[in-house]
């Protein structure tokens, strides 16, 4: 999937302006937390006062870097495996579900998820 | 040997005492257990169950009067909560988990099992791994109703350092005589100095972090503490070992016997000494111990050799918007459908994850999980994430140009001692103490952090060992070395 977001003109706009309290609605919609008004005005001098710090590493040449996700692909290859596809695990329902919050007939129960 | 000094026993002798029947697992699980209520009030444990300690001690003493059994045979050790255990619950310190009971162990604790070692319980942390104090645990340690931060042993007014605290905590107090802590950006070697004890973070992906609940997943790695590095590197060779099928991050490296090694001579050892890790933000007592710690290592006929490491600054803003970001992906599996806290009251299902969310978890680990949500949202990945990955290999890089010229590199572990609970009320400030723990943690880096003498108020201070890749074995040897020359790590807080 090609990614535009680093050229687009938006992006790069935002880059430079601190959160305000609509981000930080926005995030916690995003992360599916609930803030309370004093927690999220809380959250939001703390971010900012974060993103501070973080302003430096804004400013690093990294032109022709390749990002490092795995550390020691640093220094060899790192592939990442597939196993075989068997099954090992035994049936264990009853042990796996022991700590679902509301259950029913080998069932986990939801709130409606569909209208 | 009485029972009163078997606390004060390593690893070694007391697996050994364990072996020739001088003592049974049951008597050493009992003067443990006596000893984890005695001292109650550090809040080290979360979880002790004394019949299913003991029903594992019988099984040790019986594999032993078979002449079976392994290495670590009947020896009490306790996990740190962020390991899954069937037989004890685990709460990674959240509310979120309250209660919860893992159908499975984590590898690391049946590969600790498998060697004979006796589970005391499970130690207090800060919850999922996110903090530098232990004052971040939502869970009430053993002893207590609410929630307590961890107390120092040395000065129980102060952290024991994390998110490691309560196992730091647990081994400056002979609670226990090694024990498992987790690392992703100085959380083993950070509290290790603190709490004046040895522990050490294997290379990225040599040890297991199946049943680890996930921090940061291209950072967290298990790793044991303990009183000596003889200590750790006993545990650690149990610990270490591909787990091919169960971690897809988990190393093809064969296990490796990290004892073999200790008492190698360290005459000609490079150490090289990075002149970032001893700026102005580094606290004027910590600095004292150790360069005295460095002319100790001189003295054993190793040399120093200056190098740079000059992206160290960059490793905070670099870490905090990788480890985050990791975070926000891996709790986004804590909504409340199958397992943990589910809110009781709410509207649907979003207002269901929302509130389970805001009610399960603590302030900081909210805030890690909004940092990295926003990094990775969409006109922000490039320009924060990305970055962050890119810089990383920058920092890597500048290991290895390092390595070139030393064989291992030292500092401190921390720029100053533990300092008073409630002291650090700025949790974005407290990020930046972490300066010199989290490059080796980006680059997937062994590091090693041992007694190195005391600071202001006789609090410990650790210094920090660095390895390349795969070189545990070296910097054990190191430590080992120093501990036979030096006994910061025999001494004891008072009372303990």
């Amino acid at each position: 999937m090609l990614r535009l977001t680093a050229l687009h003109p938006v992006s790069y706009r935002r880059k430079h302006m601190a959160l305000t309290s609509n981000d930080i609605d926005r995030i916690a919609n995003l992360a599916r937390l609930e803030l309370s008004l004093e927690e999220s005005e809380r959250m939001l001098s703390q971010l900012n006062g974060f993103f501070g710090i973080v302003e430096k590493m804004q400013a690093v040449d990294t032109s022709g870097i390749q990002p490092l996700a795995h550390p020691v692909a640093a220094i060899q290859d790192v592939v990442l495996r597939l196993r075989q596809d068997q099954a090992w695990e035994p049936n264990q329902r009853e042990a796996n579900m022991k700590n679902a919050p509301a259950q029913s007939e080998g069932l986990f129960l939801v709130p409606k998820v569909i209208e | 040997m009485s029972n009163t000094e078997l606390h004060q026993l390593g690893v070694a002798e007391l697996a050994a005492q364990l072996k020739s029947k001088e003592i049974s697992a049951v008597e050493a699980a009992q003067h443990f257990l006596a000893r984890a209520k005695q001292h109650q009030h550090l809040g080290a444990f979360v979880a002790i169950h004394e019949d299913t300690t003991l029903a594992q001690a019988r099984a040790a003493d019986a594999l032993i009067a078979q002449g079976k059994g392994g290495r670590l045979a009947g020896v009490p050790i306790a996990h740190k909560d962020i390991f899954v255990t069937k037989d004890f619950p685990t709460t990674a310190a959240s509310k979120m988990l309250k209660g919860y009971q893992s159908p499975f162990d984590a590898t690391v604790v049946t590969k600790l099992a498998a060697s004979g070692a006796v589970t005391l319980g499970k130690l207090n942390c800060d919850e999922f791994a996110m903090g530098g104090a232990n004052e971040n645990s939502a869970i009430a340690p053993v002893g207590f109703d609410a929630a307590q931060p961890v107390r120092n042993p040395w000065n129980t007014e102060r952290v024991p350092g994390g998110s490691s605290g309560g196992s730091a905590a647990a081994v400056a107090a002979r609670l226990a005589p090694a024990v498992t802590g987790t690392d992703t950006g100085g959380s083993i070697r950070q509290p290790a100095s603190f709490c004046g004890i040895t522990g050490i973070k294997p290379t990225y992906g040599r040890a297991s972090r199946y049943g680890m609940i996930a921090f940061a997943s291209s950072l967290d790695q298990a790793g044991p503490m303990g009183r000596s590095a003889e200590d750790c590197a006993l545990l650690l060779s149990e610990m270490c070992g591909p787990d091919l099928d169960r971690d897809s991050t988990s190393l093809d490296v064969p296990a490796e016997d990290f004892t073999a090694q200790l008492n190698d001579s360290i005459e000609g050892l490079r150490i090289g000494v990075p002149a970032e890790f001893f700026g102005d933000g580094l606290s004027a007592d910590v600095r004292a111990a150790v360069d005295a710690s460095l002319k100790e290592y001189e003295k054993l006929g190793a040399k120093l050799v200056p190098i740079t490491l000059p992206r160290t600054e960059l490793s905070v803003p670099v870490y905090y918007i990788l480890a985050p970001a990791e975070a926000s992906s891996n709790l986004s599996r804590f909504d409340g459908v199958k397992f943990g806290h589910r809110a009781q009251k709410y509207a649907d299902l979003n207002d269901m994850y929302k509130k389970t969310r805001a009610e399960g978890f603590g302030d900081e680990v909210k805030r890690r999980i909004m940092i990295g949500a926003y990094v990775l949202s969409e006109g922000y990945y490039d320009a924060y994430y990305l970055q962050a990955q890119r810089i990383r290999r920058m920092i890597a890089d500048d290991f290895q140009t390092a390595f070139k010229d030393c064989d291992v590199i030292a500092g401190p572990a921390a720029p100053t001692t533990a300092w008073a609970i409630g002291g650090k009320s700025d949790p974005v400030s407290n990020y930046l103490a972490d300066i010199f723990t989290l490059p080796a943690s980006l680059a997937g880096l062994p590091g090693l952090s041992l007694p190195a003498g005391f600071g202001d108020a006789g609090m410990p201070v650790g210094l920090q060992l660095i390895g390349n890749y795969f070189s545990e074995g070296k910097l054990l040897n190191a430590a080992h070395r120093f501990q036979q020359a030096t006994d910061f790590h025999l001494q004891r807080p008072a009372g303990i």
